[in-house]
């Protein structure tokens, strides 16, 4: 499915250890603006990979062997694990600050007023704006929004988001998934949105693609997918995760 | 259950082959086994004597006769060389033996029991390692006599700890398998989970230990001769082999410089063994 | 042999800070309770009787008997324990010395200050060295300067502190005149400088262990998340190297020179011995040669006592230093 004008292509990537271990291949998909995509499958199936192809970043030791990366506007990403995307030693604001200045070639200045306002925002306590703070002082979810608030003090067309609920508690998993649906209708940005729970995938995601073993075995249009899955890993997948009582046809598959 | 004969010759092949595949074990091997070898055959290699003096030709640059010159008594420093490489690599090897034993046994003991074993294991290497290394050896060395029994002594005494350290770590994330647990309340008693299925695991780490320790020990020793209580001369020592040299630096500066880059050359091929052997372990 | 690790065990993420400091006392406390048994002990588990080196083989019975007595060899051994003890807490030495007669409190007091700025000059150099080196390193992972600076830990591991010292005699002291063969200089200009050779054959022994535990520690740290966040945010790299990775680089190497500070101690006795510096080194030195065991004792305790200090500090301070235990009380 080709979105019409998109502002981000891949085609045929392939992405391989320096040794030649093959880790993603063949792997399409286009995107529109606002629009967003699912990417699901176990890990270890090439989804965060193909991601950080995205952002140019790939890990150490993994190489871009095949196929093109098409995008005219910025993208920027949102992790995993949100205590370990901070630095440590660097008090959140003005991590936060940091970003800003950089990116948007502002002030000093100008940079901390924007991150206090970027705060605001993502709905982060107010005391933060007189006391800074170290992450390790702060929730996992307030330091998945200051994470949030770094990826948007880029000002991205697309925002990458790598499992951006798994390390989080269930009650702060909702949480994070309506301020990111908030905030893309408020800005507009298109999203591709790794992770491994079908759940969430079909409620943010109006296309779904399913990753196994670096390929894509399955794409469609989210509810249609999940309703009527072709491939046996999909049928698998939701199998697996979504246990309701009228998906459980045919005994104990 | 027969292992043919095919199947020992394709993982006999295995062995060597990945041995190959290490450069780094196959150079530093092949770098030790020449100096055991030059040593073993030391008077074969020379027409000189260790100690024959020659007074006539004392502190003579390198020739032909001389490979590497003589010292301020005439001796032929080749010669020297060769022969301090028998007695400081006998007992680099000979002085590790009972530390590396010993080390291994406490360490174990201290990290499969824990408890009060290994508080009180722990305590006494804390003791040691407060001692900075060059302290206590000299003091040892010292106290309990120069020469070759004082250096035995000194690291029956000091030798184990690094051993002791690294099994006890070892062997505490060892107990904490779920298996260990399952196999002691079954009555296996620890005397063999400890031989059988601990030693095993603790022993290829030691090995790799055991050959930068024995870098350690060989310039322990030879810092001991420099100072004048490791070796007693006339017995050919590298250690003072420098301190003699010393005297004589600014006209004869390859006499200390010579025997030094023995030394360098048996930390290398000892260096480059373990960091090979660790690797070739590693991959397994 | 070379590589110690830890005197205290690093403060883990669960545990309570409170405990952990009780802990860690209550451990520094027991280990310097066992290195003051173990220095009484030191000259009477070895073999030999310590009135006899100091008097020679060929001595007579009853000088042997007079020096046992005047050492307080003749009592019974716990009599000479709490003596010792005793001693150590009341005049903070471990008695006269047998060579100088003064006691060895001063002996050592007069002796330490060169030695311990030589410790210094050699530890600021060899973190500054190998700072660099590991950085280098790190950010080339496994390209041609990474190999190279790899090798270095290879070489240098079978090089005797001493000959490494003579070496550098020999090129800048001999051959090109920069530096004084030995000795130390007057004035502070003059001291420094005459200890700058010294300072680098110590800063040498030390420069190997330090690169390869601080390049892995900056891999580490270039392989985290979070460096990757930075980089999605567009923050150019020299930033990201020097306000963040070298920043989170800085309390293991804290942590580091704490595990090495023994080493380091070692290394200086014996380099002052070849310099000709009279600092401590000299001393232990002398004091053999003159079988002067209570100062032989008194160094021993002197230094390891610093040892277990020096490390329960530094542990201290890299726990205060680390915002991720503000948090919690």
């Amino acid at each position: 499915m080709m979105a019409t004008n998109p502002i981000l292509e891949i085609e045929n990537l392939s992405l391989a250890t320096s040794a030649g271990k093959s880790l993603v291949t063949n792997v399409n998909f286009s995107l529109g603006k606002g629009e967003s995509l699912g990417l699901v499958g176990e890990s270890g199936s090439g989804k965060s990979l193909t991601l950080r192809s995205i952002l140019g970043l790939l890990p150490r030791g993994v190489e871009q062997v095949g196929g093109a990366i098409r995008s005219d506007v910025r993208s920027a990403m949102i992790f995993q694990d949100p205590r370990g995307a901070l630095d440590p030693l660097c008090p959140v604001v003005r991590q936060l600050a940091e970003v800003v200045y950089y990116r948007q070639n502002v002030s000093r200045k100008a940079s901390r007023t924007i991150a206090l306002e970027l705060l605001e925002m993502l709905g982060l306590p107010d005391s933060l704006k007189q006391k800074d703070r170290y992450p390790s002082q702060l929730s996992g979810g307030q330091c998945q929004r200051i994470v949030i608030a770094m990826a948007l003090a880029c000002k991205p067309g697309i925002l990458l988001c790598d499992e951006p609920t798994t390390a989080l508690d269930v009650t702060v998993q909702k949480q994070i998934i309506d301020t990111i649906t908030r905030l893309q209708q408020e800005l507009g940005f298109a999203m591709v949105f790794v992770t491994h729970n079908l759940a969430i995938a079909s409620t943010m995601c109006s296309t779904l693609c399913v990753m196994k073993e670096g390929q894509i075995v399955e794409r469609g249009e989210s509810l249609s997918l999940l309703q009527n899955p072709q491939h046996s890993y999909t049928q698998m997948l939701i199998h697996s995760v979504l246990p309701l009582p009228e998906l459980e046809r045919g005994a104990g598959v | 259950m027969n292992t043919t004969l095919l199947d020992l010759q394709q993982e006999n092949q295995g062995v060597l082959k990945r041995i190959l595949n290490t450069p780094s074990l196959l150079v530093g091997s092949i770098m030790f086994l020449l100096l055991i070898g030059v040593a073993v055959f030391a008077p074969f290699i020379t027409p000189f004597e260790p100690s024959e003096q020659n007074l006539y030709a004392i502190l003579q640059p390198p020739s032909s006769e001389h490979w590497l010159g003589t010292d301020q008594l005439g001796r032929d420093l080749f010669t020297r060389l060769i022969y301090a490489a028998r007695t400081d690599l006998k007992i680099m090897v000979l002085a590790e033996i009972i530390p590396f034993c010993t080390g291994i046994f406490l360490g174990m003991l201290a990290g499969y029991y824990g408890k009060w074993v290994d508080t009180v294991i722990s305590l006494v290497t804390d003791t040691f390692i407060a001692f900075p290394f060059y302290l206590i050896v000299i003091i040892v060395a010292f106290a309990s006599g120069a020469g070759q029994k004082g250096i035995y002594i000194t690291f029956i005494l000091v030798g184990w700890i690094v051993f002791a350290r690294v099994t006890r770590g070892l062997s505490a994330s060892f107990r904490k398998q779920e298996w260990v647990a399952s196999a002691q309340t079954m009555g296996i008693p620890g005397v063999k989970i400890i031989l059988r299925h601990l030693l095993p695991n603790v022993l290829p780490q030691a090995v790799v230990v055991l050959m930068t320790d024995m870098v350690g020990l060989l310039v322990a020793i030879v810092t001991l001769g420099y100072l004048g209580i490791g070796i007693a001369p006339p017995t050919p020592d590298w250690g003072t082999m420098i301190s003699d040299g010393q005297s004589f630096i600014t006209t004869a500066w390859w006499l200390s410089a010579v025997p030094g880059i023995a030394v360098v050359y048996t930390g290398i091929a000892l260096s480059l063994v373990g960091d090979g052997l660790a690797d070739l372990w590693r991959r397994k | 042999m070379i590589k110690s690790n830890s005197l205290f065990k690093k403060i883990a993420d669960n545990d309570s800070p409170r405990r952990w400091l009780v802990l860690a006392l209550i451990r520094a406390a027991a280990v310097i309770t066992c290195v003051v048994a173990a220095v009484f002990f030191l000259i009477r588990i070895v073999p030999g009787d310590p009135a006899k080196m100091i008097l020679g083989e060929h001595s007579t019975p009853e000088a042997i008997q007079a020096l046992h007595h005047s050492l307080g060899l003749d009592l019974p051994l716990w009599e000479q324990f709490t003596r010792f003890v005793q001693n150590l807490f009341t005049h903070g030495d471990t008695g006269a010395s047998i060579a100088w007669g003064t006691s060895t409190r001063e002996l050592i007091a007069e002796r330490a200050p060169v030695t311990l700025l030589l410790i210094v000059m050699a530890s600021v150099l060899a973190i500054l060295v190998a700072l660099v080196l590991a950085t280098l390193a790190a950010t080339n992972k496994d390209r041609l300067l990474d190999h190279l600076i790899r090798i270095f830990p290879t070489i240098t591991l079978g090089m005797p502190v001493f000959w490494v010292g003579l070496l550098l005699i020999l090129f800048f002291s001999v051959r090109l005149g920069w530096f004084p063969v030995g000795g130390v200089g007057e004035g502070v200009a003059g001291t420094l400088y005459s200890l700058t050779l010294p300072a680098i054959t110590v800063a040498f022994s030390q420069i190997p262990t330090l690169v390869r535990s601080l390049r892995a520690q900056m891999l580490e740290v270039l392989e985290s998340d979070f460096v990757v966040t930075l980089k999605a945010a567009g923050i150019p790299n020299r930033v990201i190297l020097t306000k963040h990775v070298l920043r989170n680089s800085a309390l293991p190497t804290l942590m580091l020179l704490g595990v090495n500070i023994s080493y380091l101690i070692g290394g200086t006795l014996v380099v002052e011995q070849v310099f000709g510096i009279k600092g401590i080194g000299s001393l232990l030195f002398s004091a053999i040669s003159k079988r002067d065991f209570p100062v032989i004792q008194g160094i021993a305790l002197y230094c390891a006592i610093s040892v277990v200090i020096i490390s329960l500090l530094i542990e201290i301070s890299s726990w205060l230093l680390d915002p991720r235990t503000k948090g919690k009380q």
